[in-house]
């Protein structure tokens, strides 16, 4: 017999939880924690270096952590990743995750800060401008491939009414696998391609994956593992490619969706507009499956990590600069381009052989073809310095303004 | 209380059908991957413990890890005491599997009295280099290492400093917080073979043991470096009682009068560990449940370890093998740490005489074999 007062109090439970007021049951274990004062409950954060470390006081943690939001996503899970992680040698780390679209609003007091911090001041009331128009850009179809090797964009997308990687159950991962796959083998023209599970691969594909350098393995960096991204790996995760290996998507990594466009050489117009195109197609797909991708006038496309909100773009060459890597004003004019460096590895790798990922640093605040502007007008600037540096000559008048 | 559960597990998670939730355990081979059907997995899903542990958390381990080269892993864990009776349909077949056919009904003996322990001075010291007893003990009260929070972690930590500061005599010790270590007292713990680091199995890293790391954790050891306690790693604490050469009987002997004092501290304190006449000592992972007791030597049988019986060997003396960096890891240069494989349903006093009779016939064998005698004539038979 079901008992109705129970499913009553069931109702009230999730009606509190969307105004987001304290509730007596929901997240049982963050309700447990509750018996337990802040002081006792609050992370020894002394000896981190991190955005979440730098902005969550102890005044800011008890007011938080009795929050969650409607599917479940607590205080304790967004930061977890920056308490197990402290700090990092190359990077300075967000140190927090969203489970969800709504951890931007429930835990707004810890991420709005970091998200100013991160984003050059963006303010809680700004507001982001898409543009992924690839006609608006200029130039970029000229970087000498002698200095720049390989050129790739890519992006993430969030696909609204499922939660985000670091919470995601295996069923919600399924299915927006099931979707992605849809949508994308419904792409034609230079964009028709295959999609690769990555627990069905043979090892045939396995290999050509690799030698193509498209195949993503399981996460290793402690700042995803941290997060809870890789349970259940590598049950529906895969990579989906076009038959021309210019335009891949991977499924469930980091995010739902990453949109990647690459290409070896530096024709990075080239790369930026089969980049626009493809994903405008795969929009306009998902949109006829009624399914949006996360998004907000104030924060752009929704994606787990704080840094890569507004476009989740990054623009980026691999390029040649071991003289240029070595000069003492290198850093200070990654800073001015708005441009930064990483290992040919990705993220939290070290460069080898005076090879570097120079990429755009921002992603909120400007538009898709903005970003890409600065990496185009930048690289061609860093390739000039390097050649100057080669010939022995000095590059101080080259020094560019604070873009 | 199940209605409670219910109510918990229903609201925490945002999930599709158990059909479209149920893991792919086709590559697997650990024991929950053995036991979990799609049947059993629709039935607990719509439960939690009174902490809010969940089946998703007991079996995240065994998800993530599909198996290992040189154990046949569990592939699950407790969040809390209440685990394995909430869980009792996936985890007592489990332990039955797991511990030689342990059965729902069956009782298990403590026995704690060095007394009672044969022999177990006279292992030869030229093959037997160390000698080591270990447990897990839990704290009623708080939840495991899984599922434990900050403030639940700092409570054992605090609870349990207390208890050790008050030992004395031989068991005198101090406390070293992982997070407080100055260099040279990490350097010292390190030549001691005492310090343990932030765990790299992903076998714990997947159970969500290593959270808020190095909070709350730290290492206790006496004066006389021969018995220390581990504090919150994979179990709210380890007790070890360890020493160079193979005197095993010294080694239990300490080991059953420091855990005893230990254990009357926290009753006088209020407090208990967790324990039941079914399931002994509750601890993180259902395989050490029961005594929680692994005894072992590391000991060299280089020619032991490559002769074809080996294994066969270690079978019938109810023996498991590991390498020397402890679970999963190789053994290095014929050098094995050798313990026994029972936790439940043996006392302690009974697995560390397997232990000691065990490596007794193990290192006679190693030395038939360096004069090229055969050993066919000292096959143990199954104990």
């Amino acid at each position: 017999m079901r008992d109705r007062h129970a499913d009553c109090y069931f109702f009230s439970c999730l009606v509190c939880s969307v105004k987001n007021a304290s509730m007596p049951f929901g997240n049982t274990h963050n309700n447990f924690k509750l018996n337990f004062k802040v002081e006792e409950e609050y992370p020894d954060l002394t000896k981190h270096n991190n955005h979440m470390a730098k902005v969550l006081t102890k005044d800011m943690y008890a007011k938080l952590r009795d929050k969650q939001t409607p599917s479940g996503f607590t205080l304790d899970d967004v930061i977890q990743t920056g308490v197990d992680n402290p700090g990092h040698p190359f990077i300075m780390t967000v140190g927090c995750v969203a489970g969800d679209e709504e951890s931007y609003e429930v835990f707004k007091d810890l991420l709005d800060p970091i998200i100013s911090d991160r984003h050059s001041g963006y303010k809680p009331t700004d507001k982001h401008k898409t543009d992924l128009n690839f006609e608006n850009l200029k130039g970029g179809d000229d970087l000498d491939p002698n200095y720049v090797l390989s050129s790739r964009v890519r992006t993430g997308r969030s696909i609204k009414g499922y939660t985000l990687p670091p919470h995601n159950s295996r069923g919600e991962r399924r299915a927006v696998e099931r979707l992605s796959v849809e949508a994308l083998n419904t792409l034609d023209g230079e964009f028709k391609g295959k999609y690769y599970p990555l627990n069905k691969m043979s090892d045939a594909e396995q290999e050509q994956l690799i030698a193509d350098h498209f195949l993503f393995d399981k996460p290793v960096s402690p700042l995803l593992l941290g997060a809870g991204m890789a349970r259940d790996w590598p049950d529906a995760r895969g990579i989906w490619h076009n038959d021309a290996k210019s335009f891949l998507v991977w499924v469930n990594e980091e995010d739902h969706l990453r949109v990647i466009s690459m290409e070896k050489g530096g024709n990075m117009k080239e790369v930026f507009r089969r980049f626009c195109v493809g994903l405008k197609r795969i929009e306009e797909t998902f949109k006829k499956h009624n399914h949006g991708f996360m998004w907000n006038e104030h924060l752009g496309y929704v994606l787990t990590c704080p840094s890569n909100l507004g476009t989740g773009l990054r623009g980026g060459v691999h390029v040649k600069l071991p003289k240029l890597s070595t000069h003492a004003k290198f850093e200070e004019i990654l800073g001015r381009l708005r441009l930064q460096k990483r290992g040919t590895g990705g993220v939290d790798t070290a460069s080898v052989g005076g090879v570097f990922d120079i990429s755009n640093a921002d992603r909120l605040g400007s538009s898709e073809v903005d970003q890409v502007q600065m990496v185009v007008d930048g690289v061609k600037l860093m390739v000039e310095m390097e050649k100057k540096l080669e010939k022995g000559e000095a590059i101080d008048g080259m020094i560019p303004a604070q873009k | 209380m199940k209605k409670l559960n219910d109510q918990m597990a229903k609201l925490t998670i945002k999930r599709l059908s158990p059909e479209e939730e149920f893991p792919d355990l086709s590559q697997h081979n650990n024991h929950m991957a053995k036991v979990l059907t799609q049947d059993m997995f629709t039935k607990l899903r719509d439960r939690a413990t009174p902490n809010g542990f969940t089946i998703d958390g007991v079996i995240q381990t065994g998800v993530d890890n599909p198996g290992h080269p040189f154990i046949m892993t569990v592939g699950c864990v407790a969040g809390d005491e209440e685990t394995y009776e909430v869980f009792k349909e996936l985890l007592d077949p489990i332990i039955e599997d797991r511990h030689g056919g342990y059965k729902p009904t069956d009782k298990h003996k403590t026995d704690l009295n060095p007394d009672n322990l044969k022999g177990g001075d006279d292992l030869d010291p030229n093959y037997v280099l160390s000698s080591r007893v270990r447990t897990g003990r839990s704290i009623r009260g708080f939840c495991l290492p899984p599922h434990c929070s900050r403030g639940e972690r700092r409570g054992v930590e605090k609870m349990s400093v207390e208890a050790l500061d008050s030992l004395s005599g031989d068991l005198k010790g101090k406390y070293y917080a992982l997070k407080n270590m100055t260099d040279a007292e990490q350097q010292q713990l390190i030549d001691d073979h005492f310090l343990f680091d932030k765990p790299v199995s992903p076998l714990l890293l997947a159970s969500g043991m290593a959270r808020d790391w190095p909070d709350g954790r730290g290492i206790w050891h006496n004066d006389t470096k021969t018995f220390l306690v581990w504090v919150n790693e994979e179990d709210h604490l380890r007790v070890i009682s360890m020493q160079k050469g193979g005197n095993m009987k010294e080694v239990f002997n300490r080991f059953c009068t420091g855990l005893t004092k230990i254990e009357t501290l926290f009753k006088d304190k209020g407090t208990s560990f967790m324990w039941n006449e079914h399931l002994g000592y509750v601890l993180t992972c259902p395989s050490n449940l029961g005594t929680g007791l692994r005894a072992g030597v590391h000991v060299k049988i280089p020619n032991m370890s490559k002769h074809a019986k080996f294994e066969e060997v270690l079978k019938r003396l109810r023996l498991q093998k590991r390498g020397t960096g402890g679970v999963d890891t190789a053994a290095v240069g014929g050098t094995f740490d050798i313990s026994n494989a029972d936790r439940l349903g043996f006392s302690e006093v009974e697995l560390v005489q397997m232990v000691v009779d065990g490596v007794k016939l193990l290192v006679e064998m190693e030395k038939k074999l360096e004069k090229g005698q055969s050993i066919d004539d000292i096959m143990p038979a199954q104990k």
